[in-house]
């Protein structure tokens, strides 16, 4: 009897369920072992610029997770219409009009952020993650797994991106989104100052150096072989 | 005269495309493992960003910014069309890297062996974009200044890609810690020029 009701259960899920193993794979594989950031090296252009403070960081995140999940759906819809020759130009129109979109949303409702994030809204256009999972998976794929990858691959980014703008804000002005942590700690008073160094750019990427080495220290399969 | 040589001085060392505003870096971390593909690389980055940026320039100032049309009549004189800045940029950038590898391609088949596989890369470079925004940004006067701070940002690009491929080849002789090998290590040996370049920062000629 138990023999029966199993196969029953097989046929049924011939028709694949929204969230079989496979495609919550396909969300859970790029925040960790193919995670775009730190171990595809894709999208680093305008990652590391904004993340002084939270704020903007998490403003580029949603911007990124709602560019990424809409292009891929759209380029999935349309994959079977793209001439394979021209197929890079219709990808850049397609990113081009979401992230004007998502500019124009900014510029009404935040502006104070849009003007901080300055060029690099404009800068999603070239992110290269949007085009590599372009490329390399909504050419391929049907529109729904083609959004669970995108939104798989913009997480993985989000979470670096705040990561390392949790840690330059808390160490270089004492801040989490604005708020003063350390000083209501009262760390000042036994005579901790702020690195200063945390918040020149180059520090963002000695932050994800050690992001990464942090990473492959406990994935070890991640190591490359120089 | 010197206000262009100081633009030129400004957008290689103060404003360096990398380590400033950490533009180009993937293909910056991708193809600088030799010195050879990186010269390669550098180069094309200079060539196309001393001619993208002067001709996005132009589309700025007589077709995109609030007032650039009224050349068409008075009636144009209040179109702002400045939205669609980024698809014209990018439009403008992937057509004439199409255009550049033509042409390298009939005219100069040896320059284009060393370049060839480098140029399609070139499109999605972020530096090259980001050059065409901050140009805008920045609002230029002239087409002069804006062709010099085209490629001087090109050669700030060349100068931080040959830089780290040259000490990634030596890196490789040396005992990394195995988690920072490869990618881990060039982020951190990044971040240091960077230190390193800050010390030009306020340089005014």
């Amino acid at each position: 009897m138990a023999e029966v009701t199993e196969t029953v259960e097989k046929q049924v899920k011939q028709r694949e369920p929204l969230f079989s193993k496979k495609n919550r794979k396909l969300i859970t594989d790029p925040l960790d072992d193919s995670n775009p950031i730190t171990v595809q090296v894709l999208g680093i252009c305008s990652a590391l610029a904004i993340t002084v403070k939270l704020y903007p960081a998490l403003v580029m995140s949603l911007s990124v997770i709602f560019v990424m999940g809409a292009g891929n759906v759209i380029i999935s819809l349309l994959r079977n219409l793209i001439p394979n020759r021209i197929r890079i130009i219709v990808q850049l129109v397609v990113v081009a009009s979401l992230v004007i979109l998502v500019d124009q949303v900014l510029k009404a409702f935040v502006y104070d952020i849009s003007k901080e994030l300055s060029v690099f809204v404009g800068l999603i256009i070239t992110n290269c993650i949007i085009m590599g999972r372009f490329e390399a998976f909504a050419l391929a794929n049907g529109p729904w797994k083609s959004f669970l990858d995108g939104m798989g691959n913009a997480f993985g980014y989000a979470w670096i991106l705040i990561a390392v703008a949790f840690f330059r804000e808390l160490l270089g002005s004492g801040t989490l989104f604005g708020y003063p942590v350390l000083e209501k700690i009262g760390v000042y008073s036994v005579g901790y100052e702020n690195n200063g160094l945390m918040l020149l750019p180059p520090m963002a990427l000695i932050t994800v150096g050690i992001i990464i080495w942090v990473q492959r220290a406990r994935n070890t399969k991640l190591i490359e072989e120089n | 005269m010197q206000d262009l040589i100081n633009i030129f001085v400004k957008s290689i060392f103060v404003e360096n495309m990398i380590f400033a505003y950490f533009l180009g870096m993937c293909s910056y971390l991708a193809v600088s493992k030799t010195v050879k593909t990186g010269v390669g690389l550098g180069a094309a980055v200079i060539f196309v960003m001393g001619i993208t940026i002067p001709i996005n320039y132009l589309l700025e100032n007589y077709v995109l910014r609030e007032g650039a049309l009224s050349w068409l009549g008075s009636n144009f004189a209040s179109v702002d069309l400045s939205f669609l800045s980024f698809i014209m940029f990018i439009a403008v950038i992937a057509s004439m890297v199409q255009l550049v590898e033509m042409i390298v391609e009939k005219f100069a088949p040896a320059l284009y062996g060393a370049l060839g596989i480098f140029l399609p890369l070139i499109a999605v470079n972020c530096s090259i974009l980001g050059g065409s925004l901050f140009m805008q940004e920045r609002n230029y006067s002239t087409i002069t200044e804006a062709s010099v701070y085209g490629i001087g940002s090109g050669v700030g690009w060349f100068l931080a890609i040959v830089a780290i491929a040259a000490i990634r080849e030596k890196i490789r002789y040396s005992n990394v810690p195995a988690p920072l090998r490869g990618l881990g290590i060039t982020f951190i040996v990044t971040g240091l020029m960077g230190i390193a370049f800050m010390a030009f920062m306020g340089i005014k000629l």
